[in-house]
């Protein structure tokens, strides 16, 4: 594989490479916490941090790591990130640690932070991971940012919190859509970004794994 | 095979790095303590103004610290005797702290702990909202087991002992989205005016499953539980008829009640 500039690992991932757009990692989470916009980003700067430090530590001492245990290694060092992320939430935004509740802690099995340090920290220097964990972070939050977006504006008809339709409860003209606040609208979104992913980009496409065999008669099958 | 593969440099690697990361984390733990007391000990103020009716839940830290001291007023109260007690300093005693000390208090019986507490502290605070020297509402804390977690709240009920003005939790760790709505201020909104107990004193809330019937007659003694969350409802339901109960405020409410607030 050739060799990667810190531009390439920083600005790949967030539309050529995205984790959720093309990876398909990190889903559960991104159903989780976009119901609206305030918690989305939270968990976005959370998991850009964490994976970056995963892998800027987990680079810095790959050379020691024995494989034999590389993964638990690994795993520690994820852990160890999230539950300071997690304490730091709760002394400085507490009402939002209360909201995200568990899915602060479940950034320690998001498959983006472990799969970084397993594909690309275990074998890059240190700078260059640093900026991969940064980079992927980033298509994390673009993608999550895009869901609350949506979810927020057209499921409470507010940004941040603040009202931007005026909802027709209140005497205005909007009838939020309240299965945009429910986790499977979420799924149906990120269904659709991949796809106007993939027109856009076409290289994105996956060649697919078998083509529909012509039905033969029965001495031919084998 | 390379020398860093090597039993005892396997294990090195694994004490070093296990070392480094408990050092990290306890002192992340350590010095934000602090900060996250003071936040847990305003969101509960917070959650308590809210419950009895006073403040809204978007109250910034100052405006909560200030409308607290102004309306609300803690007092511990001895829950065998139902008297008021003034060892303890109420704006420090720590009920919870309590129930795990042996002096402070005693072990429930497998039939008695209804609410999967466990432990039940002999002394507890409790608050008041008074309005010229006269009971406007009360405050109790209530806790039990839901599916997962001990849930931690307050029921206010008015003067009368026995309209609801609030209830919520201000901990818990229920499944979010089912159980964890609990919290849900729809849910939170049937409460008020629901009433806790019959005419002879005993506490007849209940939860019930597949919605109330409005025209019934104990439809004001009866709360819709949960949709998705029998399990919490159920321990909503269980810790309210202990805390109400004899083994809870039950001697207390007796005593306010004769007394005539």
């Amino acid at each position: 594989m050739a060799k990667q500039t810190i531009k390439e690992v920083l600005l790949n991932p967030i539309f050529n490479n995205n984790p959720i757009g093309l990876q398909i990692l990190g889903i559960c989470s991104a159903l989780a916490v976009t119901s609206n916009l305030k918690t989305a980003l939270v968990m976005s700067i959370a998991l850009t941090l964490v994976t970056a430090f995963s892998n800027l530590f987990i680079s810095m001492i790959r050379k020691q790591i024995p494989s034999s245990i590389r993964m638990i290694v690994q795993m520690v060092i994820i852990a160890s990130l999230v539950i300071v992320v997690d304490q730091i939430l709760r002394a400085y935004a507490f009402g939002l640690a209360k909201q995200l509740s568990v899915f602060v802690g479940l950034i320690i099995t998001n498959c983006i932070v472990m799969g970084r340090a397993e594909a690309f920290a275990m074998q890059n220097p240190p700078l260059l991971s640093f900026m991969d964990g940064i980079g992927n972070g980033l298509g994390y939050s673009v993608m999550l940012i895009v869901l609350g977006v949506i979810r927020e504006l057209f499921g409470a008809g507010k940004l941040l919190g603040f009202e931007v339709l005026a909802l027709a409860k209140d005497g205005g003209w909007y009838v939020p859509n309240g299965l945009l606040l429910l986790p499977p609208s979420a799924f149906f979104l990120i269904g659709l970004i991949i796809w106007g992913l993939r027109t856009w980009k076409k290289n994105q496409v996956e060649a697919p794994a078998f083509t529909l065999a012509p039905q033969v008669a029965n001495q031919e099958v084998h | 095979m390379s020398n860093k593969e090597t039993t005892s440099r396997t294990l090195m690697v694994a004490l070093a790095v296990s070392l480094v990361s408990s050092i990290f984390v306890a002192g992340a733990a350590v010095s934000l303590k602090p900060i996250q007391v003071e936040n847990r000990q305003l969101d509960k103020q917070r959650s308590i103004l809210a419950i009895a009716g006073l403040g809204e839940a978007k109250l910034s830290g100052a405006e909560v610290k200030k409308l607290f001291g102004e309306r609300i007023s803690a007092k511990v109260v001895d829950l065998n005797s139902g008297d008021y007690v003034d060892q303890f300093d109420p704006t420090t005693f720590d009920p919870l702290k309590a129930a795990r000390d042996p002096k402070l208090s005693a072990e429930l019986a497998g039939n008695e702990d209804i609410a999967l507490i466990k432990r039940r502290e002999r002394y507890t605070t409790v608050y008041t909202v008074e309005q010229d020297g006269r009971l406007e509402s009360l405050i109790l804390p209530i806790r039990g087991y839901g599916l997962w977690s001990t849930l931690h709240g307050f029921i206010a009920v008015k003067a009368d002992l026995n309209t609801v003005v609030g209830l919520g939790f201000y901990q818990h760790a229920e499944t979010p989205g089912l159980g964890g709505e609990v919290d849900n201020p729809k849910w939170k909104g049937i409460w008020p005016g629901k009433q806790l107990f019959d005419d002879a004193g005993k506490p007849v809330i209940r939860i019930v499953k597949g919605g109330v019937d409005p025209a019934s007659a104990s439809a004001v003694h009866q709360v819709d539980a949960l949709a998705g969350a029998t399990l919490t409802s159920n321990g909503v339901d269980r810790l309210l008829q202990f805390w109400l109960g004899e083994q809870g405020f039950g001697p207390y409410l007796a005593k306010l009640r004769a007394e005539g607030v």
